[in-house]
């Protein structure tokens, strides 16, 4: 689904599904993280798959992917095999990373989605990095980074490199408003991330992040723009997480009637609401949708927990290449 | 005397030295970590509301800020959050705080002090587990305390920020909810650079700092069932180094142990073994052990993190072979 917006009803429902499934994928994370299964910092995106699935989608095959480290959906929507991701968060060694990294550290090279990170704006520069080894072969890199992570020096020398280089990146913005614990005022009095464009003159958008079609339609825009060798972009997506900022928070910070405004506007159930009444889905297939989704989420952990643990004398090895 | 954890005594220590000067300021708010106590952390906002600034995901800037300040007047206490977090910053605790005082030939004094949460911490994996002390370590001019108890850190942590130096304070994660006893009636001083002997031994010595502290009073509980009677020196900073009291230890026993949660090579014990094989040969009846992390990142499972860790049980094997 590269270019613009001639979607089909198959599309939508494509799309749905994956949102769907990265939904009951980190729902059971959050459950075998409560029965041990799964330890440390993890971050669930929860309410904010819509800009997962719409920025994967705009992508082609050869196009590289960098995440955060909250990017269990952004791997996921990319094509990367639950299976080895769930086995990863449960440190086994059929993980990805053979169960070393865990939910912060997933690297699905074989779908080009390059890496997420413990480090906080840290994989901006990488995407430049990747775009500059690219741009020849016509490759785009999207880079994910929340609001947050755009107060990061690090992010702010990179919007000046890839504007100076025209590099193909397309710097994606998930703003959900928070860092932790702390609103996105406190940290900045700029309103909107997409602002720090302008002096570089690199085109950005804000748009709603929980509409899955109209972040595709941005995301494809820009993805063009990159692959036409026009530079980078931005898309600012204006989302939420559902969720506390890790499993365990009890998000105290936030009222309850934000997180009850933004559930009216889950992307799932938007995306859900239209096709139905398109008439394009009903009730039972909606409920197979979701238990199709949970059926393959099983399987996943199933292949986890039954995945082995990494011999120490494997652990210590490798450290060089 | 009154029993209470790591925490609390580290906010105590925090409450006398923003009470003690008006100058001390708080840089972030993250001392007490994700899981902070708000009854403790809660009354360092309530008091002191007004010097406490909580800066943006910015480490580089932040930190900057915080020298700058720091030259200028103030003497701000920057919780930087997680040891690995402090790379994001590290030209301006590597490059600028520690040259100032050398390179103006004392025309100014930079007293800021870089709090950080560090160490193997159950699940922090890669990029959340570095104790960065040995890395620091390298870099001449900046002071470093690595406490283990509760009263060590109400000490340290006032000493660090009266000091006109650049100080390192590290406490490791494992160490918040532990409890010691703390003497509120007095000041609870503790000046850099003197060692504890935490535990009086006289067939092996045992260095630790930190949670290794523990680690080693463990090791010498189980060593003490078996005949060994070892002893345990707590340097509580490493610069500067109370090498006195480590050689008087090991004048006394004859071998030693260097137990540290940081890397082997090039790492905390390192040093210290390095240090007391040239100053302290003549006293060594066996060779030098060192118990510390192997040379890999840390990984995230937890029988993997068990592995790497230098645990009682790998102290106690270390002095067994020395000792027999
Ligand atoms: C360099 C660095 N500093 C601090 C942190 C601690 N931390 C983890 S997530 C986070 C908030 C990130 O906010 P944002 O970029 O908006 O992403 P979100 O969590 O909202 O998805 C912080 C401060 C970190 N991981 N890395």
């Amino acid at each position: 689904m590269s270019s613009t917006m001639d979607i089909t009803t198959e599309d939508k429902l494509d799309l749905l599904r994956r949102m769907v499934l990265i939904r009951a994928f980190e729902e059971r994370v959050i459950d075998l993280y409560h029965r041990g299964d799964i330890a440390g910092l993890v971050h669930v995106g929860i309410g904010q798959e819509a800009v997962a699935v719409a920025v994967a989608t705009s992508l082609l095959e050869g196009d590289y992917l960098y995440g955060t480290h909250r990017s269990h959906g952004h791997f996921i929507a990319r094509g990367a095999d639950i299976n080895k991701m769930m086995a990863e968060l449960a440190g086994r060694a059929n993980g990805y990373c053979e169960g070393l990294g865990g939910s912060m550290h997933l690297v699905a090279a074989e779908v080009k989605a390059m890496g997420a990170t413990g480090i906080v704006g840290g994989t901006i520069p990488l995407a430049l990095g990747t775009a500059l080894a690219h741009r020849d072969a016509g490759l785009v890199v999207a880079v994910y980074f929340g609001d947050g992570a755009a107060n990061t020096g690090g992010f702010h020398e990179s919007l000046n490199i890839a504007a100076l280089w025209k590099l193909p990146v397309v710097l994606v913005c998930e703003n959900n408003g928070y860092a932790e614990f702390t609103p996105m005022s406190e940290h900045t009095v700029v309103e909107r991330v997409s602002e720090h464009c302008k002096p570089y003159g690199i085109p950005a958008r804000t748009v709603d992040g929980n509409d899955l079609l109209e972040v595709l339609e941005a995301m494809s825009r820009a993805v063009e723009h990159a692959r036409n060798g026009e530079g980078p972009t931005m898309v600012e997506c204006l989302t939420y997480r559902l969720r506390g900022h890790y499993i365990g928070d009890p998000a105290q910070y936030r009222q309850a009637n934000e997180v009850a405004e933004w559930r009216e506007k889950d992307p799932i159930e938007r995306l859900t609401k239209q096709l139905k009444s398109e008439r394009a889905l009903d009730e039972d297939a909606a409920s197979t949708v979701k238990r199709e989704a949970d059926e393959r989420v099983e399987d996943a952990v199933r292949f986890a927990l039954g995945g082995e643990y990494l011999s120490m004398d494997a652990m210590t090895a490798r450290v060089f290449g | 005397m009154r029993e209470m954890t790591y925490s609390e005594a580290m906010a105590i220590g925090i409450l006398e030295a923003l009470a003690e000067d008006e100058t001390v300021v708080l840089m972030g708010a993250g001392f007490g970590g994700l899981h902070g106590d708000p009854a403790v952390w809660g009354q360092l906002r309530e008091k002191f509301g007004d010097r406490i600034t909580n800066p943006p995901i910015a480490e580089l800037g932040y930190c900057g800020i915080a020298v700058g300040a720091a030259l200028t007047g103030l003497r701000p206490i920057v919780a930087i959050g997680t040891g690995s977090f402090s790379f994001e910053a590290f030209p301006q605790i590597a490059n600028e705080a520690p040259q100032a005082y050398y390179g103006s030939r004392g025309q100014v004094t930079c007293p800021v002090v870089f709090h950080m949460r560090a160490g193997i911490r159950g699940a922090g994996a890669l990029q959340h587990s570095t104790a960065p002390q040995a890395m620091y370590w390298n870099t001449p001019g900046l002071e470093i305390c690595v406490p283990g108890s509760p009263a060590d850190v109400r000490g340290l942590i006032k000493a660090a920020v009266r000091s006109d130096n650049p100080t390192i304070f590290i406490d490791h994660e494992r160490l918040h909810p532990l409890m010691g006893e703390v003497d509120e009636t007095s000041s609870g001083d503790i000046p850099l650079g003197v060692a504890d002997v935490k535990r009086e031994g006289s067939d092996v010595t045992i260095v630790a700092t930190s949670i290794m502290v523990h680690r080693a009073l463990e090791a010498a509980e189980s060593l003490a069932d078996q005949g060994v009677s070892a002893e345990v020196v707590d340097p509580r900073t490493l610069v500067p180094l109370d090498k006195d009291a480590i050689l008087r230890s090991v004048a006394k026993t004859g071998r030693v142990v260097v137990a540290d949660e940081t890397q082997k090579s090039c790492g905390v014990a390192s040093e210290i073994a390095a240090t007391i094989a040239e100053e302290g040969f003549d006293s060594l009846r066996a060779p030098i052990k060192r118990v510390a992390i192997p040379n890999v990142p840390i990984p995230y499972h937890q029988s993997e993190e068990d592995y790497v860790t230098p645990t009682a049980q790998r102290i106690v094997e270390a002095a067994q072979v020395i000792c027999s």
